[in-house]
């Protein structure tokens, strides 16, 4: 079975900072990580592989230094990496992003076939989670979103079985092979790289394709002009005033914030706990 | 994939439903809807799709909606992919609304990634705040991006619809007007169940979802400052003592007091409550993002600088392992006093709050 993981490589946004002056982010404030939901992508690629064979092949979009995050996946037990790389494809938003990944795929596909495609929920930068669908929606196959659990892949009769994540618990649903499936980080524990992997991680060199590389592009899907959203303006979320400070012992505030709390007291009495 | 953008009209909704019943975020996107088709001198329209659904346009037309496309299938019975983007699809190409929203739910934010790749359209994510600019009838989405780090506008100027996912409990609901009626436009799906890729083979409810942080009025929530599980238990205590659900931030459940259904942030869940007490929770922004829409933050830390206090409404700095028994005591002597069980239907709506 040949599954292919589209990965991102994204700043890490628990500590990246904001210019106040300028309202525009400071990547050079924030290193670059693999995001956090494709590893458990990748984990779940290398677990499907571990029970019925085949290859793990990641794909990404993004500058040359994005390679970093495809070693990074190979740590984790990817065989294979491919980055597509060119100025032509920047300022994607998700639908020109999910029409370059798709000719990527169409790509892989015509040499090695793709029996099975996995992304992780969402890129922690941009929190849209609309590329893995728009990917699927593109090569024709069903996406699966918010899978928490892969229950069954019948390779031989090209179906597979996953749970899927919903408000009111989760749902089993049969598809066919190929799909493309988003999963949660639930779905597994991210393991730690075996010493091997790390060494043949840190030499590995993935190939790198640009628009040329890929059949029957329209450059006018691609990049900022493919993009039919723009980012207006950006601001800093607004910060509020600041709370106000209750002072006196722990006793005067615990009397004065009663008070407060009391404004509400039918809310106390009658709030039913959802516990 | 550039169109005419003049032949656009109308601001939909999607009405997600389940077994027969709406979505709350689908009638507080109404409000929302509503707001904006006034300004742009439009209907409102409701897509309602599912088995055995039509009863649910009357719902739909008192929250708001001046239209409602139905289609009811059995097909449609239960959310999948491949069907709904088909339908909805359909609808846009023949309709041409120039605004379109969905809750974003896991169904609804599926869905409309399939649409807009289906339709080629913009696709906002997990919006937070919506205008219109009536002269360029230009939609503008804000939503935080980066880690709630910005707040960011997209627009999208040269395709239709502009669509958008909008966070449930953002928006709030119209008071339903009882009789309010309009127009229902009924369509029909052209796909069959044996050319379908997907099957719903079954929904696995829990048994009863052991935590609802969304859906919780009051929340009391324990951070890092609680230190270990006999702090986290005296915060559980407080909970108890204010009929408050219990939540905790990403470092309280990393250290294993507690399951991850209780985590409030942005990689747990985004809450509304009417009431929101810290306790020992430092407030980095992933934790913020989660919170701070609350009605009431009350935040109790020993630490001034800590974060939290800038989010919240009321602070109390101090020693979380003096204060919070106190509280827990006080709650308890005055709600003891409330004889239980008493309130009436009556009382409702005479005390208004705040």
């Amino acid at each position: 079975m040949h599954i292919l993981v589209c990965i991102k490589q994204v700043p890490d946004t628990k500590i990246i900072k904001v210019n106040p002056k300028t309202n525009t982010l400071d990547r050079s404030s924030a290193p670059a990580i693999l995001n956090p939901y494709d590893a458990h992508a990748v984990e779940e690629a290398v677990r499907l592989r571990k029970i019925y064979g085949g290859k793990v092949t990641v794909l990404s979009m993004g500058p040359p230094q994005a390679r970093n995050a495809i070693r990074k996946c190979v740590e984790i037990g990817a065989d294979e990496g491919i980055l597509i790389s060119d100025r032509r494809f920047a300022g994607a938003d998700t639908l020109a992003t999910s029409y370059a990944l798709f000719k990527a795929v169409e790509k892989i596909q015509k040499t090695d076939g793709v029996d099975l495609i996995l992304c992780g929920k969402h890129a922690i930068d941009g929190d849209t989670g609309q590329t893995g669908p728009g990917v699927a929606r593109r090569l024709g196959i069903p996406p699966l979103t918010c899978v928490i659990r892969v229950e069954d892949v019948d390779v031989e009769n090209r179906t597979l079985k996953v749970h899927r994540k919903v408000e009111e618990g989760y749902e089993v649903i049969a598809s066919t092979l190929p799909s493309l499936l988003t999963v949660e980080k639930e779905i597994n524990e991210v393991s730690w790289a075996p010493l091997p992997n790390m060494i043949r991680a840190a030499r590995y060199e993935p190939s790198v394709w640009n628009v040329d590389d890929l059949d029957d592009v329209d450059i006018k899907q691609l990049g900022l002009k493919g993009s039919p959203t723009i980012v207006g303006k950006m601001w800093p979320p607004e910060k509020s005033k600041g709370a106000k400070m209750i002072s006196g012992d722990p006793a005067d505030q615990t009397v004065a914030v009663m008070k407060i709390f009391m404004k509400e007291q039918e809310l106390f009495t009658k709030a039913g706990r959802k516990n | 994939m550039r169109v005419n953008i003049d032949d656009y009209r109308g601001v939909w909704v999607f009405m997600e439903q389940k077994e027969g019943q709406l979505l709350d975020v689908g009638l507080e996107l109404l409000a929302a809807g509503q707001d904006l088709a006034r300004k742009l001198e439009v209907d409102v329209c409701g897509v309602l799709l599912g088995d055995g659904v039509k009863p649910l346009t009357n719902q739909i037309f008192e929250a708001g909606a001046d239209k409602v496309y139905v289609i009811d299938d059995p097909i449609l019975k239960f959310y999948r992919t491949e069907t709904y983007m088909k339908a909805v699809g359909d609808l846009v190409r023949k309709y041409k609304p120039e605004i379109f929203l969905y809750g974003a739910t896991s169904n609804g934010k599926d869905l409309a990634s399939a649409v807009a790749t289906d339709v080629l359209c913009g696709l906002t994510a997990d919006t937070t705040l919506m205008d219109v600019n009536v002269e360029k009838r230009l939609f503008e989405a804000s939503r935080p991006a980066f880690g709630g780090n910005i707040m960011a506008t997209i627009l999208c100027k040269k395709h239709r619809p502009q669509m958008a996912t909008v966070r449930p409990k953002v928006i709030k609901r119209l008071p339903p007007e009882p009789g309010r009626t309009g127009e229902v436009v009924e369509e029909v799906i052209t796909l069959k169940e044996e050319d379908l890729k997907t099957k719903v083979l079954e929904i696995v409810k829990s048994s009863k979802k052991a935590v609802n942080l969304e859906e919780a009025d009051i929340i009391v929530a324990a951070g890092k400052g609680v230190k270990d599980a006999k702090g986290f238990a005296m915060v559980a205590e407080l909970a108890e003592a204010m009929n408050a659900t219990l939540g905790a931030s990403r470092d309280v459940v990393e250290a294993g007091l507690c399951g991850h259904e209780r985590q409030v942030g942005q990689t747990g869940a985004t809450v509304t409550p009417k009431v929101y007490v810290a306790v020992g929770i430092s407030g980095a922004i992933q934790h913020l993002v989660g919170m701070q829409n609350a009605e009431l933050i009350v935040a109790i830390n020993s630490d001034r600088e800590a974060p939290i206090f800038q989010a919240a409404h009321y602070g109390i700095e101090a020693d979380a392992f003096t204060v919070v028994p106190m509280l827990t005591e006080a709650f308890r002597k005055e709600l003891s006093r409330e004889p239980a069980g008493e309130e009436t239907e009556e009382t409702e709506g005479v005390t208004s709050r705040g």
